[in-house]
């Protein structure tokens, strides 16, 4: 064919290149514009805008730095400023002490409780944090059973809850599990001669822990920790429900909330709150760069585990039943408080009623009407669009689609509180069609500022099902005659849909709790997802039980939802294995 | 370097309920290059690493020169392992990975960076010292891995499949330098391989196994000619068994199959109901003569230097290899033919 194509064979050739190549990239290309647009204008432009007003004179409008200079000239904001730096560092090192212990145990040793550790340990994650906060109060608080306690037995109280210890303790319970499944995840991935390698050339005990197992570990434990501290420092309801105001993420919502959204200092805010989050996704990439330490060869099977001896394990459960009390310690305490009477200056509530139940379910049937809405939409959207993203950036050779990945994942950079403040800023002038109302108070916004903030969770979940997809599956039905679509359709879907729908439910669960982004856009009560009726509950003392029946509605889906997109991965991963 | 040999005496290994090492008694020789062949599941490995100190604790003993190490911690043995994933740290250079058994021996810096140099020299490749595990090459992995390993001068060196993770060019390349290496230090080495072609081309002696005992002990050549068993006469090269006895006819001894055809014994190994037939001691004829007996052409295979017939014959399914002669002409399927045996020195068990 190299020497003289005839007429035939070329006609054909190039028929063959224009049936292929045109339609098949001219459909994707549309898609992919149009997602680059919803993003530009959702994420790109939002943000921007925020960190232009905070370079702003608010009079004039012109470039200035007086915004910054006026910010740390004020000592409520350098004051905020350094306990937001204090809370997430030392949040991130009592969510270590808590998950080092965990993490441990769990690998290295056969050991009956990990079963416990690993179901009982993800169980501060399927509740927001500012909803266990309250319970907290009432357990570890000044007044709390813990210390009620200890002054009749005991005769000294421990500040747990003081002001900023009670972010911290509320924080590092809740986020421990970021650190632990990062942390559990490395030591699993590294493989058993790596160690044995170690130990016949002359190492153990703790040297060898210090010189191979944990540096192999150090890239889990620094993505954990990286993505503690950030989540510590961008969250608001936590401190706001605390009472807790001298932070960063609480005075941009009162600097917005109370003054307007002309006030630069919200802005500044954002700004220091967007580079925190890129620098420490930054730092965390840098140290895992060239850093695939996952060395679990064929056959092998992870670290040697070994058994306990009898003294050891009664202190490994020992350890183990501790963390878990103190991690539960919120739920439990929910609990109580949902079907307590009466909870005040006692260890546990006067009496237990329904009665909480009933006023939640009168008062929050639109609260729980909107989640169901506004998570819906935005899920659905997430994985459609996750699902796009992800088959334009491995399948195609569009030019610029990484940038979708990029953008897309850029969100996880973004604070909620920055992208509520950016919608409020970008849209609040936009008039809906054929309405009145301004398009940053409109419910729609609230699921599309919700989709943003999940879409990088969804798009991860997609890729990774599609990854599992073989190319050559693909090309089995292409070569049997079926066009790009039909195979996406037919072939592509179908087999990533187990990915597809775990994304999807992890989108809904997370996004039905999300407070920080909503708090910022409910222009009315009548509007309010699920998440900020719990944050109106909470306000009011007699309020607290029906908050914490709402609080335990909002536990109760999050744990549907992350049990049933566990069944899903796991159904999914049989049935593949099954295909093999 | 010290040579020790190593003694293992009625050694037992369970996994949980499951025995996999089932009295296990054998004498390695110092210096000697020894390998492990058997099948997966055979416990050649478990045993490998029940010498290295990994696994379960066996039952019985295991003697490395004087001491028995049953019990002790591997890094209380002086024993060193080349694993099958080479087992490099990704986190540590070449020179860190392979400096790290001296740092652990607290070997004074200076001495320990001139030792990781002619190890490095050794294995010739100095200069990739400075490089990170993951930009380098399988081959040179392997080699950092055995440098690795020898820098400590262990008393016994164990390779744990070390060439499997290579390609086939690679591997011949490899085998005959770890060959050379062991020559060169006169390490005590044990070699588990699954290939018998590996265990064959490096071994001074070696050791089947399978099902957790071992079948056979000797030099490549001893067991290929005179296999003790018919698991290893199979499990060594291809073997053509034919079920039956032996007549003795006053000086004439014969062997008469179960399907009466009769093949002349000139001299025999062992005694038993079987005999062992090489496929390459077979030849094929058209025309039938004293001490043959007729078969059918099954199905051929041109491998090259040789063809290989699958001939029915004597109630069985025979395989002969015959050289290949260019312009001969081959016997087609379902041809009628003539298999003459070369019966000397064969093997009854």
């Amino acid at each position: 064919m190299t020497t003289t194509p005839s007429h035939e064979t070329g006609s054909a050739l190039a028929g063959r290149l224009q049936n292929t190549f045109i339609p098949r990239l001219s459909n994707l290309h549309v898609v992919a514009v149009l997602i680059a647009l919803l993003l530009f204008g959702l994420l790109v432009v939002p943000v921007t805008q925020v960190i232009f007003v905070a370079f702003q004179d608010p009079a004039t409008g012109a470039a200035t730095l007086q915004n910054f200079a006026d910010f740390f000239a004020t000592s409520l904001f350098r004051e905020s400023f350094w306990n937001s730096f204090y809370v997430s560092a030392m949040s991130v090192v009592v969510a270590t002490v808590i998950a080092l212990p965990l993490a441990y145990i769990t690998t290295r040793f056969n050991f009956s409780g990990s079963i416990l550790i690993q179901s009982l340990g993800f169980i501060p994650l399927i509740m927001p944090p500012f909803v266990g906060a309250v319970a907290m109060q009432l357990i570890f608080g000044r007044n709390g059973t813990i210390n009620l306690l200890l002054r009749d037995h005991v005769g000294i109280s421990i500040p747990f809850m003081d002001g900023l210890n009670g972010v911290i303790l509320v924080q590092s319970i809740h986020y421990f599990p970021f650190i632990l499944i990062n942390l559990s995840a490395s030591l699993r991935n590294i493989d058993r001669s790596m160690e044995e390698a170690a130990q016949s050339l002359g190492s153990y005990g703790l040297r060898l822990f210090q010189r191979i197992v944990f540096p192999l570990a150090m890239p889990g434990y620094i993505a954990g920790a990286a993505l503690v501290f950030i989540k510590v420092f961008d969250d608001l309801g936590t401190p706001l429900l605390l009472n807790v105001n001298n932070m960063l993420a609480p005075q941009a919502f009162l600097r917005i909330s109370s003054i307007g959204i002309s006030d630069p200092m919200g802005y500044v805010i954002s700004c220091i709150l967007v580079v925190f989050s890129i620098l420490s996704l930054w730092a965390s990439f840098l140290v895992m760069r060239g850093k695939d330490y996952a060395t679990v060869q064929k056959g092998g099977g992870g670290m040697a585990k070994r058994d306990l001896k009898p003294a050891e394990k009664t202190l490994a459960y020992g350890v183990v039943i501790f963390i878990l009390l103190v991690v539960l310690s919120p739920h439990i305490g929910l609990l109580l408080l949902s079907f307590g009477t009466i909870w005040s200056f006692a260890p546990l509530p006067d009496g237990y009623t329904v009665e909480n139940y009933l006023t939640m379910w009168e008062g929050s049937k639109t609260f729980i009407f909107n989640t169901v809405l506004y998570a819906g939409i935005a899920a659905t959207l997430d994985v459609i669009i996750g699902t796009a993203i992800a088959y334009i950036v491995i399948r195609t050779g569009i030019v610029g689609r990484k940038w979708l990945d990029y953008l897309a994942t850029a969100a996880l950079a973004v604070p909620g509180v920055v992208l509520g403040i950016g919608y409020l800023r970008t849209f609040h002038g936009v008039d809906v069609p054929f309405t009145d109302e301004s398009l940053a108070s409109w419910w729609v916004i609230i699921a599309l500022a919700l989709m943003i903030r999940r879409l990088p969770y969804a798009l991860r979940a997609c890729t990774a099902a599609l990854q599992q997809v073989s190319l050559a599956l693909e090309e089995a039905a292409e070569s049997l005659g079926a066009t790009k679509r039909r195979t996406i359709q037919k072939i592509v879907v179908p087999l990533m849909t187990g990915g597809i729908l775990a994304g999807f439910v992890t989108s809904f669960a997370t996004a039905a709790v999300e407070l920080s982004a909503t708090i910022m856009l409910v222009s009315s009560n009548n509007d309010a997802p699920l998440a900020y009726g719990i944050y109106l509950f909470m306000q009011t003392p007699s309020g607290r039980g029906a908050g914490a029946a709402l609080g335990i509605v909002a536990v109760i889906v999050v744990a549907i939802g992350t049990v049933a997109s566990q069944i899903i991965i796991e159904r999914d991963k049989k049935l593949k294995e099954s295909g093999d | 370097m010290a040579k020790a040999g190593i003694k293992i005496e009625n050694v037992h290994l369970s996994f949980g309920k499951t025995k996999v090492l089932k009295g296990v008694d054998l004498e390695i020789r110092p210096g000697e290059f020894f390998a492990f062949l058997g099948p997966s599941g055979s416990g050649k490995s478990t045993l490998l690493r029940a010498i290295a100190g990994f696994g379960p604790t066996p039952k019985g003993r295991i003697l490395i020169g004087e001491r028995d190490v049953v019990g002790l911690n591997p890094w209380s043995r002086n024993v060193g392992m080349v694993f099958q994933s080479y087992a490099l740290w990704p986190h540590m250079s070449v020179r860190d990975n392979v400096a790290f058994g001296l740092r652990e021996r607290r070997v004074p810096t200076a001495d320990a960076k001139r030792r990781v140099s002619e190890v490095l020299d050794l294995v010739g490749l100095a200069h990739l010292a400075e490089r990170m595990p993951n930009q380098l090459s399988g081959g040179q992995q392997q080699r950092i891995a055995l440098a690795r390993t020898i820098i400590v001068e262990p008393e016994v060196l164990l390779l744990d499949e070390p060439l499997s993770n290579l390609d086939a060019g690679l591997r011949v390349q490899m085998r005959r330098e770890l060959l050379r290496l062991q020559r060169q230090l006169g390490l005590t080495t044990i070699f588990v391989t699954h290939d018998q072609e590996e265990a064959n081309t490096t071994s001074d002696r070696m050791a089947v196994l399978d099902g957790g005992v071992i079948q056979q002990v000797g030099s490549p050549q001893e067991l290929y000619d005179r296999p003790a068993n018919l698991f290893v006469a199979n499990f060594l090269g291809t073997a053509n068994i034919l079920k039956g006895k032996v007549e003795i006819d006053g000086d004439e001894m014969r062997f008469v199959t179960e399907t009466g055809d009769t093949l002349g014994l000139p001299s025999v190994i062992g005694s038993g109901t079987n005999v062992v037939l090489r496929p390459q001691n077979i030849t094929i004829q058209q025309t039938e003569s004293k001490d043959t007996f007729q078969g059918e052409i099954l199905h051929r295979e041109f491998l090259g230097s040789q063809i290989r017939y699958l001939v029915r014959a004597a109630g069985a399914e025979i395989v002969v290899d015959q050289s290949h002669v260019p312009e001969h002409s081959w016997f087609e399927n379902g041809a009628t033919v003539h298999l003459r045996a070369n019966t000397t020195g064969a093997v009854l068990l």
